[in-house]
């Protein structure tokens, strides 16, 4: 279980170009291991870039960010894609889903690099199916779900490495209340098992939740103190 | 074994991302595979052709004397053939007698040739296997010729020349000395060529210098040109058609370049997601490589076994109009199975990666962007 | 079965079909060379020099023997009979000499 740590960490898009913009400036901040924290703020905040800086989906322009005792900010493509694997799930605001691929397929996309075992892990995907109410929709191709089916399969997909820690940016921008509801009982279900939660978003329903544990405000790239 | 499995896996994703666009990939594969069929058709037909014939022309006579007459072939006499015989060296020599004959009904040249070693009767004639076909007879029918002075000749088929000669054979017609000097009107004393068989080999050369040098208006033809010129004209022809059509696999590769670097936004699009859910850079090119190298792969392997069925059992039908032109006559032959290692492997070479390193490279850029585009 | 595994089995297939076609090459030998002691000894028999592939006109049907009168025997456009004149080189000159 690791501690993610920011220190003034800056993310500037498109430097020395006349269209520069500083995403993110000079953050610092601690995510507490087995806490759902929720990080909310109007949109052009920051948060989405703030998800990534953390998920090891880029790196920060100036900055340090550690995961444990281990600085994840300076390392190169092939160590971060390692951590990235093992420790992070994304699931995202529009799914992300490959069109075309059945649910199962695209649940097991993330493990191919890896190259467990076949069986063991078609097992871990039909029980990962199975939990979230997927299962009688495994060989279904993923562009004909709901919208809280595409969701639940992108949750899937996030867990089937069994990763620490799960992030999730804007994941209710696309579902109604009582899907939004039923995505925040999943949460819960998960910081019951003991994994580490951070969301993004500007949705009430899942900053003001019981779920979650800390709150976290951005706005114009910065933290606004509580 | 990791390596295996990942790339077992990758092999998963890729055939169900092509199966995604059935339709059009199968039109893809269809089509390279046509292109490599008519590449290894020519490829396994020129090279059959060439040791075919290369192996029966062993057998050739060493030394053809021709005489010339006025740059003409004429006939040669008696008298040459006795010169021959005062060359040492010479083991064999004897005046062959054969001739074109043109025949109005069915618009064909005959071969016709005297085969003393048959001993046919003056009315009869063996006939290859293209004529009996054209003309539709065979042993026991009747065959009219129009002599040189307009006299009406019939002959009765004794036999046909046998069928596995007919690369050779098929417009030969076989008759008695007596028979084919009445109908072209060539006097005793003359025939139309002297063949000589030569033991030492080495000799040859000498014996067609001094030959020429003895009888000046004679034209000596050498079984070792002969088997020149037909080695040379195959390897030619074949070059021609190579060319020709490794032009078509180079356009084809062009476009799947401009196919793969015309990357649509939703290519882009999932390469990112891939990248965001945990593919490495080296996992994208490596699923991109097998796109490519299971396409040429299966084309390939269809489009050479189909060509090495279509020219060893199907007798090259293909091919048949391109060789036969406006020739009536036409043998039916099959080729002997032989393969070029260095030409096969040429062509599993010029198959397989330059479409696969073309499906490759341009999508390098998008796959080495950081995945983070994707949250956007 | 995995989509991989269906394509390993097919790749399989044709793989060894093609091992097989590589081994017809040596193993039709006995009926080819039966065939072809035929085809050689009709020919020294008769003396032949040209396979009957070209037989639409004489200087086409025995490409070593025909003589040098025809039109354009010489010229790299030998075309006065297609195919087989822009398929064929004329014939080599000045050999023997």
């Amino acid at each position: 279980m690791h501690r993610i740590t920011l220190a003034e960490v800056t993310k500037v898009f498109n430097q020395n170009r006349p269209n520069e913009y500083p995403a993110i400036r000079g953050i610092s901040m601690t995510i507490e291991p087995g806490r759902v924290t929720c990080v909310k703020g109007a949109s052009g905040s920051g948060k989405s870039t703030l998800l990534s800086l953390i998920g090891c989906l880029s790196r920060p322009t100036a900055g340090r960010i550690h995961l444990g005792e281990r600085m994840i900010s300076g390392l190169p493509e092939r160590f971060l894609t390692a951590i990235r694997r093992h420790t992070f799930g994304f699931i995202f605001q529009q799914f992300n889903l490959i069109g075309g691929l059945s649910v199962v397929e695209n649940v097991v996309l993330p493990a191919y690099p890896l190259a467990p075992d076949y069986r063991t892990l078609m097992d871990s995907a039909q029980e990962l199916l199975a939990r979230f109410d997927l299962a009688h929709k495994a060989e279904s191709q993923v562009q004909w779900l709901s919208g809280g089916e595409a969701q639940r399969t992108g949750i899937c997909r996030a867990l089937i490495n069994d990763p620490e820690i799960l992030i999730a940016d804007e994941p209710t921008a696309n579902l109604d209340s009582r899907l939004s509801l039923a995505f925040m009982d999943q949460i819960a279900q998960l910081r019951h098992t003991g994994k580490t939660v951070l969301i993004s978003s500007h949705d009430p329903l899942l900053f003001d939740s019981p779920v979650v544990d800390s709150v976290i405000e951005l706005r114009d790239g910065q933290l606004l103190e509580e | 074994m990791n390596f295996f499995r990942r790339q077992r896996y990758l092999v998963d994703f890729t055939l169900s991302s092509l199966l995604r666009r059935k339709g059009k990939n199968l039109g893809l594969l269809l089509v390279y595979t046509l292109i490599v069929f008519m590449l290894a058709s020519v490829m396994l037909f020129t090279h059959g052709l060439k040791q075919e014939i290369g192996k029966v022309l062993q057998a050739s006579p060493e030394i053809i004397l021709q005489r010339m007459e006025a740059g003409r072939h004429a006939l040669i006499s008696d008298a040459y053939l006795e010169k021959t015989g005062e060359l040492r060296g010479v083991t064999e020599r004897r005046g062959r007698l054969w001739g074109y004959f043109y025949d109005p009904a069915v618009k064909a040249n005959y071969t016709m040739m005297v085969a003393e070693e048959r001993n046919l009767l003056g009315t009869e004639v063996i006939i290859g296997n293209a004529i009996a076909r054209t003309r539709g007879i065979g042993p026991g029918d009747y065959i009219t010729f129009r002599s040189h002075d307009g006299e009406t000749y019939s002959f009765i088929v004794k036999g046909l020349l046998d069928s596995g000669t007919e690369m050779f054979s098929a417009d030969l017609i076989l008759m008695s000395a007596r028979a084919w000097r009445a109908t072209f009107g060539v006097a005793e004393g003359w025939y139309t060529d002297i063949v000589l068989s030569v033991s030492n080999p080495r000799e040859v050369a000498n014996i067609a210098q001094k030959l020429s040098r003895r009888m000046p208006d004679t034209r000596p033809i050498l079984k070792q040109e002969l088997l020149r010129t037909y080695d040379a004209i195959f390897s030619w022809r074949q070059g021609i058609l190579f060319v020709l059509l490794a032009g078509a696999i180079m356009a084809f590769v062009i476009f799947a370049w401009d196919k793969a670097s015309g990357l649509s936004a939703e290519e882009r699009r999932e390469i990112g997601i891939l990248k965001s859910i945990g593919w490495e850079t080296s996992d994208v090119l490596q699923m991109k490589f097998w796109e490519g190298a299971i396409l040429s792969l299966l084309a390939f392997l269809c489009g050479y076994l189909l060509a090495y069925l279509h020219v060893f059992y199907a007798s090259a039908t293909l091919f048949e109009p391109v060789l036969k032109g406006w020739a009536v006559l036409y043998p039916a032959f099959r080729l002997t199975p032989v393969v070029d290692g260095l030409q096969l492997a040429t062509l599993f070479f010029f198959s397989v990666f330059p479409y696969t390193v073309a499906t490759i490279i341009p999508i390098w850029q998008v796959a080495v962007t950081d995945p983070d585009a994707v949250m956007r | 079965m995995r989509k991989s595994g269906s394509f390993l089995l097919l790749i399989a297939l044709l793989f060894g079909l093609f091992l097989i076609s590589l081994l017809d090459t040596a193993g039709a030998v006995p009926e080819a060379e039966e065939r072809l002691m035929h085809t050689r000894a009709l020919v020294t028999a008769l003396g032949l020099t040209d396979p009957a592939l070209f037989t639409e006109a004489r200087y086409t049907r025995h490409l070593s023997q025909a003589d040098l009168h025809s039109a354009f025997q010489d010229h790299p456009m030998a075309l006065e009979h297609f195919p087989s004149g822009s398929l064929i080189l004329p014939p080599q000159v000045g050999s023997g000499e």
